[in-house]
């Protein structure tokens, strides 16, 4: 089973992209178990999503404390000091932002994927949702899900202009992120 | 003959509660929206415009409304479906009281939220605890699948002419309300089919201008008596019938989840522990984790909670070391979890034994596997003959 | 039972209404922030009474909002008669003005 825990704010479309990918891991024949937990559903406050993804039916229905990868949609989170609490270790983060790492955050962090997703989206979108391109920046990083899985399930959010503009920012997340690997 | 398996789809718990109800044909559906239900009136509306769902959608502006519309729509010989939480219940509990007395066979999904008194808006069964008097028939799930089984089944229980009575679904909030997972969703032809019985059974007394009757009459003194009587034998019938219902849902549709419990590794268990809800689910992976350390410890998964499964729970408990109830609510007055001590009324068919209340997961405090392994330990050391706490207030205790 | 120290004084659902009713920080939840030109402000006071949380504060010779509970709702940009306040995103003050 692999934990991913997504970090957001409201408005930024974390639950979508944690409820997205779990729609593109059921088109590959997984099963999966996806949640948000925020106090107050308002845009700014903190969001925080959960998806977990295996063979078998998931039985456990608490947060994830121990991710194996994380995303954070919004690079002023990086600083959370909790944030990478419980890492598993070979731990995965996928990250928006327009700055690379000097240094590696946290010794169980041995693998990283960094696209400024904010400037694709608002470039794409004119808006700045960074969720689709993050989704697209996962696939190619962890391998876990493939792109089309991801492409389809942004699809059954979105029709028309605004599903081709977010299609794009899948693909540029896929093939634009910037991958940094530790020992 | 077997239903056909359904589509899947990734939806949410609130949308597995519309789905159901769709599913059954409603003919009034009348809904408030609260958090974390919110997204059941939105999806049901969604349907209605899609002309998916062909009901009298009644725009009520508050719950106490929605429970007395659907009741009303109930005594009028329709299937009606609402949905609310916490607050909302609290704000209809006269008409919840008045929809059971007059045996008006509504279904109802609670989301488990804090009741007020504490300002939360968060998960917690309380709500469900408050209403249990309330003589309503009320069920408490484990996951999304389970959720849009069970309102089918729901259904099929209240309209049942032998029950007649409002049935309660809660599952609880934030956890299952928005926890998205591949569902099976039942086609329409097999939900009508699978509910086509209730047509063969004799009619029910309802509000019929050729046979006028009165709902909300009168009961004096030992009418008052015969028909509180009725009311529990009613409750009393609808066990072996949620039984029976949830075997021939088994059979139908291929997922059955046990009637009034779930054992889960309890028949050679020292000892068990009982819960309910989406701390089910998570307690089966620690029982898992235990059983390989060689730990005898089954779950109990209580579904049905009114009416209480005694017979099922005394069968399953007795002979066993020691209890341990996790509850997401208090029992204020017996400072303890409420579903506790009404296991402790089992004894004394279930023989004396330690039985420990834990309390925890009140405002969307995580039930988590540690939680568990504690509870566990803390059963095990009392089934071994150590002393033990009675209650345990677990977020609120010193050690980790 | 061991109990962990209570986090809390209150007996109940209490809390302290000493300088303000506010009790939530709610200026983490701000993605813009409203800016106040003082030169501009004639201290009418407008903005402080349509406020929804009330977390305008008086100053000796304007007004402006408290960022420990401002949720940058934008009224108070609005209501301004002088257009003295703007709305600013919050990204761009970093982390000016939070509490400590």
């Amino acid at each position: 089973m692999k934990e991913i825990r997504f970090h957001g704010r409201g408005g930024q479309g974390a639950v979508l992209a944690a409820r997205m990918l779990a729609i593109s891991l059921v088109a590959e024949g997984k099963c999966v178990a996806s949640f948000p937990m925020y106090g107050f559903e308002r845009r700014g406050a903190p969001v925080v999503a959960f998806t977990r993804f295996d063979d078998k039916q998931i039985m456990e229905k608490t947060q994830i404390y121990n991710p194996d990868c994380l995303v954070v949609i919004d690079p002023g989170l990086l600083k959370l000091p909790t944030l990478f609490t419980g890492l598993n270790p070979n731990g995965t983060l996928i990250l928006n932002s327009s700055k690379v790492f000097d240094k590696q955050p946290n010794e169980n962090l041995k693998l990283a994927g960094v696209v400024n997703a904010t400037q694709i989206a608002v470039e794409e979108v004119g808006r700045d949702v960074p969720n689709t391109c993050l989704l697209g920046a996962f696939a190619a990083v962890t391998g876990w899900v493939g792109l089309q899985s991801v492409m389809a399930s942004v699809g059954e959010y979105f029709g028309g202009e605004i599903l081709r503009k977010n299609l794009r920012c899948v693909e540029r997340g896929y093939n634009e992120v910037k991958v940094i690997k530790w020992q | 003959m077997k239903a056909k398996k359904g589509e899947l789809k990734v939806i949410t718990g609130n949308s597995a509660a519309a789905y159901g109800a769709m599913l059954c044909r409603p003919d009034v559906v009348a809904s408030y929206p609260i958090t974390p239900q919110t997204e059941v009136v939105e999806q049901l509306s969604k349907f209605h415009a899609d002309g998916v769902l062909e009901a009298e959608m009644i725009e009520v502006e508050g719950e106490n409304s929605a429970m007395n519309a659907v009741a009303a729509a109930t005594l009028a010989g329709g299937r009606a479906f609402t949905a609310t939480s916490s607050w909302g219940l609290v704000y209809m509990y006269d008409a919840v009281l008045q929809a059971a007395g007059f045996r008006a066979p509504v279904v109802m999904a609670n989301v488990n939220r804090e009741t007020p008194g504490i300002l939360a808006v968060s998960s917690g069964q309380q709500d469900m605890i408050q209403t249990r008097d309330a003589g309503w028939i009320q069920v408490i799930v484990e996951n999304s699948q389970e959720i849009l089984d069970t309102i089918i089944m729901a259904f099929r229980l209240a309209e049942d002419y032998d029950i007649q009575l409002p049935v309660m679904v809660n599952y609880d909030g934030f956890y299952i309300s928005y926890l998205a997972e591949g569902v099976r969703i039942p086609a329409k032809d097999d939900v009508d089919q699978f509910l086509a019985v209730l047509k063969t059974q004799p009619k029910r007394t309802i509000m019929d201008p050729t046979h006028p009757i009165g709902a909300g009459s009168h009961g004096l003194m030992t009418e008052f008596m015969e028909l509180r009587y009725k009311h529990c034998a009613a409750l009393d019938r609808a066990k072996k019938k949620f039984d029976e219902i949830d075997k021939d849902y088994g059979d139908f549709f291929g997922r059955s989840y046990g009637g009034q419990i779930e054992e889960y590794r309890t028949e050679d268990a020292d000892f068990v522990i009982l819960t309910s809800g989406s701390a089910v689910g998570t307690s089966r992976t620690v029982v898992d984790a235990k059983r390989a350390e060689g730990v005898k410890v089954g779950l109990i998964k209580l579904r049905m909670f009114r009416p209480f499964p005694q017979e099922k729970l005394i069968k399953a408990i007795k002979g066993k070391k020691a209890v341990g109830v996790i509850d997401r609510s208090v029992n204020f007055g017996w400072n303890s979890g409420p579903i506790y001590t009404e296991l402790r009324a089992l004894y004394p068919e279930i023989g004396p034994m330690p039985i420990l209340s834990f309390i925890d997961g009140l405002a969307s405090i995580d039930i988590t596997k540690p939680h568990i392994e504690r509870v566990i330990d803390d059963v095990a050391n009392a089934a071994k003959g150590k002393p033990y706490q009675a209650v345990t207030w677990i977020p609120l205790e010193e050690r980790e | 039972m061991a109990i962990k120290k209570f986090s809390s004084k209150y007996e109940a659902a209490w809390s302290d209404a000493n300088q303000q009713l506010l009790c939530l920080d709610t200026g983490t939840w701000r993605t813009k922030r409203p800016v106040v030109n003082v030169e501009k402000c004639t201290y009418c006071g407008l903005c402080a009474i349509y406020c929804p949380p009330q977390c305008m504060k008086i100053m000796p010779d304007h007004f402006e909002p408290d960022l420990n509970f401002c949720k940058g709702c934008g009224v108070c940009a609005k209501e301004c008669l002088r257009g003295a306040i703007t709305m600013m995103p919050e990204g761009d003050f970093d982390n000016e003005g939070k509490k400590g």
